[in-house]
């Protein structure tokens, strides 16, 4: 079977102004809305505490707020949580004036008695609990995790690679997480430890991708004759789409399983993951191709180290 | 070679197979020892009661008996429950079925993450600020102790906060010199300076960042050895006791629900006391009720019920160090170091006991159930006797316990010591309970995402490359059995539910490498070469992409891994473990099943 068959080559470039314009218009909406809604932020980056519980009926968010006022917690957030037999309560950090946050501690266990008292049904399922030091804490270390991510990534393309494939990759990993993390922001999904986690896998993703991209722009510079770069790519690029197309296809198949299977936990993952895909399909083709070639990529900045290093490559590994 | 790995891999993740048999652990606590005598009567008490078992096991420091059902597991903990009394803790625990001979190479069942198991993760920090804050004070009370003895006069002594040093004012200059001496030959890791600055005479005594560092580390261990303690006496089956970072402590306690009585527990409070024992009282007539006014029984003991003074002749928070070795007849004995104001105390009380017994009480406020006035918990104060040995001779600051029985008692004794000189306390900053309910949903969840990810894209392979699709198929089956079989083998290695997710993320990225191989195939058919020019072409030049391309994600994960905690770091492992077998069986796994059907044949076309 072939889902694509492509006799000529499509040329990708020529609308390259537009898709630029494109994601710069993009990403300058991810910033809005970063700007004017900010994000979502769980937990596990703010602080607080967190109860879900479930019942053998549907709950009644009303009593349980009562229930919550009742024992004081009156800026308890309570919201339904995958289904109507679950809740979800959410607390804000408590600010006390002592450092023995013993009270915040057991916040927790005390709700789950009075849920317990008010129906017998109520099971815990989960209790976080995040104090407000670690959740700033996980915050910088989930940007330091990014930026480090993205510098080593730089260095190792520009090794492999040459800085201009380096710096339009990287460029293009960029505007991926930016998109990302501007759709949570958009649509005010929560933003946790493990949708850190799927953007960082977006990274790694979208990275693969890019890369069979630059390696096969790489190799049609050395080896076709003809042509200017603006053609080599869109060659290039015209030859590696089914593969781009297939393993996003697949990738996309496992993201919809753990979508529909994977749970409430895992589906900001998923969501996160999914996008990404989509996002970083587009990005390989456009962002980082188009800006190897704005900044000039041509064929004698390939030709010299690239031969070399290819064949010893190869020595090295094979078994 | 291939075959053998493959092998290999699949053997380690056999053990998954097997399930796991719910088990009755027995361990002792306080240093009580389990042996053969205690395996013994457990199992006495499961035959009176009627429950037979599969197997019961001894080992160093626990006894383990695997039941038939989670029905018979919770009447032998009732049957053995309360019998073996205080020393022994009885937990419900869940033993891998793994048969003998695949534990006798080390392969064992995946360890499961507390989000799929359920249980309590605890993320506590060390109160360094109080750590230094007590060090100081420390100093400051030595160094004037010191001083003292040595007759050089000073003015006043204090901690210099500013300065980050404890200052010593002397009253003549002559005294610079012996008291820097002084200092100097007595104590290590500080660094002594002349104030110039001030017009006095004016020493700073700093702490040397080696021994800042040993002070916080000091710390940290202090906190981790009492939690220890304590989490064995709550019964976990396999708890988790770890440093994380600078000053925080992990604690995970799988399958415990009730975290307010963890909390309490582990929050809980020791102390020590010295104390004499009554040698004039009659123990007989105190058993029976008729305690002498001077003294109090002790029934709670280690050596059986003892009458001691209420006199409290030391505490334990002039307790600096304890350590167990050995004497010069090679038993083991305790090594307890008092801080120079403990140490006055102590010599002045031994000087007119020498010959008599001193004891040590352990001291442990636990919170009740009960609740005052206020609704505040009722503390508990639980006292237990450690210890009781003759003073041989007048005491100091540093002296021994010899005659406590084995080596682990002794160790034990000087944990318990240590406890009760707590120098930081500590707060929980995290905390994540997953009920049983929800870790068995996860689970089920992760499994059911893993089976429909993979059935979905062995379908489609199936479909868009019919036979070579085939080739990825059992290449990708391979893949999930190695990263199943590696998790298994590496002992920290823990699955959680975003490992899960990597799992299936690597599923749906794994068949990229084939498509790269599959598509250069099609492409060099395309140009009219023959099928076998074509696979090895296709396989060849298709090589140092796949390699470039997961070597940039293998580096987004391992930073993953070094920097994430939790969630981050599970996902990390999965993704690593499985871009380095995907790489395996995508390259060489399929090469191998190639090269074997089609290899050495002449064929017209290829069925991709």
């Amino acid at each position: 079977m072939q889902l694509l068959n492509l006799k000529d080559t499509i040329n990708f470039m020529s609308i390259r102004r537009f898709s630029m314009a494109l994601s710069i218009i993009l990403i300058l909406g991810a910033f809005a809305s970063f700007m004017t809604k900010g994000l979502n932020w769980g937990l596990d980056f703010t602080g607080g505490s967190l109860i879900e519980v479930s019942f053998d009926q549907s709950a009644d968010l009303q009593k349980i707020r009562s229930v919550m006022d009742e024992e004081g917690f009156r800026d308890a957030t309570v919201q339904n949580f995958g289904s109507s037999k679950d809740v979800l309560i959410r607390l804000a950090p408590i600010e006390n004036a002592d450092k023995t946050t013993a009270d915040s501690k057991m916040v927790g266990n005390r709700i789950m008695q009075s849920l317990t008292a008010m129906d017998d049904t109520a099971t815990m399922r989960r209790i976080e609990f995040v104090g407000p030091s670690v959740g700033g804490e996980l915050r910088e270390q989930g940007g330091l995790a990014m930026l480090t991510a993205l510098i080593c990534i730089l260095i190792y393309v520009a090794m492999r690679f040459e800085w201009r494939f380096a710096l339009g990759s990287v460029s293009a990993l960029a505007h991926d997480v930016i998109i990302t993390v501007g759709l949570f922001s958009v649509l005010g999904i929560e933003f946790d430890l493990t949708v850190l986690a799927a953007v960082l896998a977006v990274i790694g993703y979208s990275l693969n991708d890019t890369i069979v991209v630059s390696d096969r722009i790489r190799e049609n510079f050395i080896k076709l004759r003809q042509g200017d770069a603006e053609e080599i790519i869109n060659i290039s690029l015209t030859q590696t789409l089914s593969r781009t197309m297939i393993t996003s296809i697949t990738t996309a198949l496992v993201l919809f399983a753990l979508l529909l299977m994977g749970g409430e936990l895992i589906k900001g993952f998923a969501i996160a993951l999914l996008f990404g895909v989509v996002i970083g399909t587009y990005s390989s083709v456009y962002v980082a191709s188009s800006i190897a070639l704005g900044l000039g990529i041509s064929k004698e900045d390939l030709m010299p180290t690239v031969v070399e290093k290819e064949g010893a490559d190869q020595d090295a590994m094979m078994p | 070679m291939v075959l053998m790995i493959l092998a290999i891999g699949a053997l380690y993740s056999a053990p998954n197979l097997y399930g796991e048999d719910p088990a009755i652990q027995v361990s002792g606590l306080r240093g009580a020892e389990v042996n053969a005598l205690v395996l013994d009567s457990v199992v006495e008490k499961l035959d009176n009661a009627n429950i037979s078992y599969k197997k019961s096991e001894l080992t160093t420091d626990r006894i383990l008996i695997r039941l038939k059902n989670s029905d018979d597991q919770l009447k032998a903990k009732e049957a053995i429950g309360d019998s073996l009394g205080d020393s022994y803790v009885v937990a419900l625990n869940l033993a891998p079925a793994t048969p003998a001979w695949l534990e006798a190479i080390g392969a064992g069942p995946l360890k499961l993450g507390l989000d799929l198991r359920g249980g309590v993760h605890f993320l506590m920090e060390v109160d360094m600020g109080e750590a230094m804050n007590k060090s100081y004070t420390q100093m400051v009370e030595d160094f004037k102790a010191d001083l003292r003895e040595e007759k050089i006069r000073y003015r006043t002594i204090k901690r210099d906060v500013a300065n980050e040093a404890v200052r010593i004012e002397l009253r003549k200059e002559e005294d610079l010199d012996p008291a820097r001496r002084l200092l100097e030959k007595r104590y290590q890791g500080y660094s002594i300076v002349e104030d110039s600055n001030s017009n006095g005479y004016e020493l700073l005594v700093r702490m040397t960042p080696e021994k800042i560092k040993e002070t916080r580390n000091y710390a940290v261990d202090q906190n981790i050895t009492i939690i220890r303690n304590r989490v064995n006496e709550l019964g976990v089956a396999e708890p988790l006791v770890q440093r994380q970072g600078q000053d925080r402590i992990v604690v995970q306690l799988p399958g415990v629900q009730d975290t307010a009585r963890a909390k309490e527990i582990l929050g809980a409070t020791a102390t020590l006391e010295f104390k004499l024992v009554d040698t004039n009282g009659d123990l007989g007539a105190a058993l029976n009720g008729r305690v002498p006014p001077r003294a109090k029984l002790y029934e709670k003991s280690k050596v059986g019920p003892v009458l001691l003074e209420k006199k409290v002749a030391l505490t334990g928070d002039h307790i600096v160090d304890a350590s167990s070795s050995f004497d010069e007849y090679g038993m083991p004995q305790v090594n307890i170091s008092l801080d120079s104001k403990g140490g006055t105390k102590m010599s002045a009380f031994t000087k007119d006991n020498v010959g008599n017994q001193m004891a040590v009480v352990f001291i442990e406020y636990k919170k009740t159930d009960k609740q005052d006035a206020n609704g505040k918990f009722k503390l508990k104060k639980i006292e237990e006797v450690i210890s009781v040995a003759t003073i041989q001779s007048r005491l100091g600051r540093n002296f021994r316990i010899t005659g406590s029985g084995s080596q682990a008692e002794a160790h034990n004794l000087a944990l318990l010591l240590r406890a009760g000189a707590l120098i930081a306390p500590i707060q929980i900053v995290e905390e994540r309970t997953v009920g049983p309910s929800l870790g068995q949903e996860n689970i089920d969840a992760g499994m059911n995402a893993v089976l429909l990810g993979f059935g979905l894209v062995l379908i489609f392979m199936l479909i868009y490359y019919k036979k070579f699709g085939l080739v990825a198929n059992v290449a990708l089956a391979a893949n999930l059995i190695m990263i199943i079989g590696v998790m298994s083998m590496i002992p920290g290695a823990t699955l959680t539910l975003p490992g899960i997710a990597g799992i299936v993320l690597t599923v749906g990225m794994a068949v990229d490498a084939n498509v790269l191989i599959f598509e250069r195939i099609r492409e060099e058919l395309r140009d009219n070469r023959s099928p076998q020019q074509a696979i090895h072409h296709g396989y060849d030049s298709a090589f140092s992409t796949i390699a470039d391309a997961n070597i940039t994600t293998f580096i987004a994960a391992v930073i993953l891994f070094a920097i994430g905690t939790g969630p981050i770091k599970g996902f990390a492992i999965t993704l690593a473990i499985g871009i380095a077998t995907s790489m395996f069986t995508a390259i060489v796994g399929t090469r191998a099943i190639v090269n074997a059907t089609w290899g050495g044949k002449r064929i017209d076309n290829l069925s991709i």
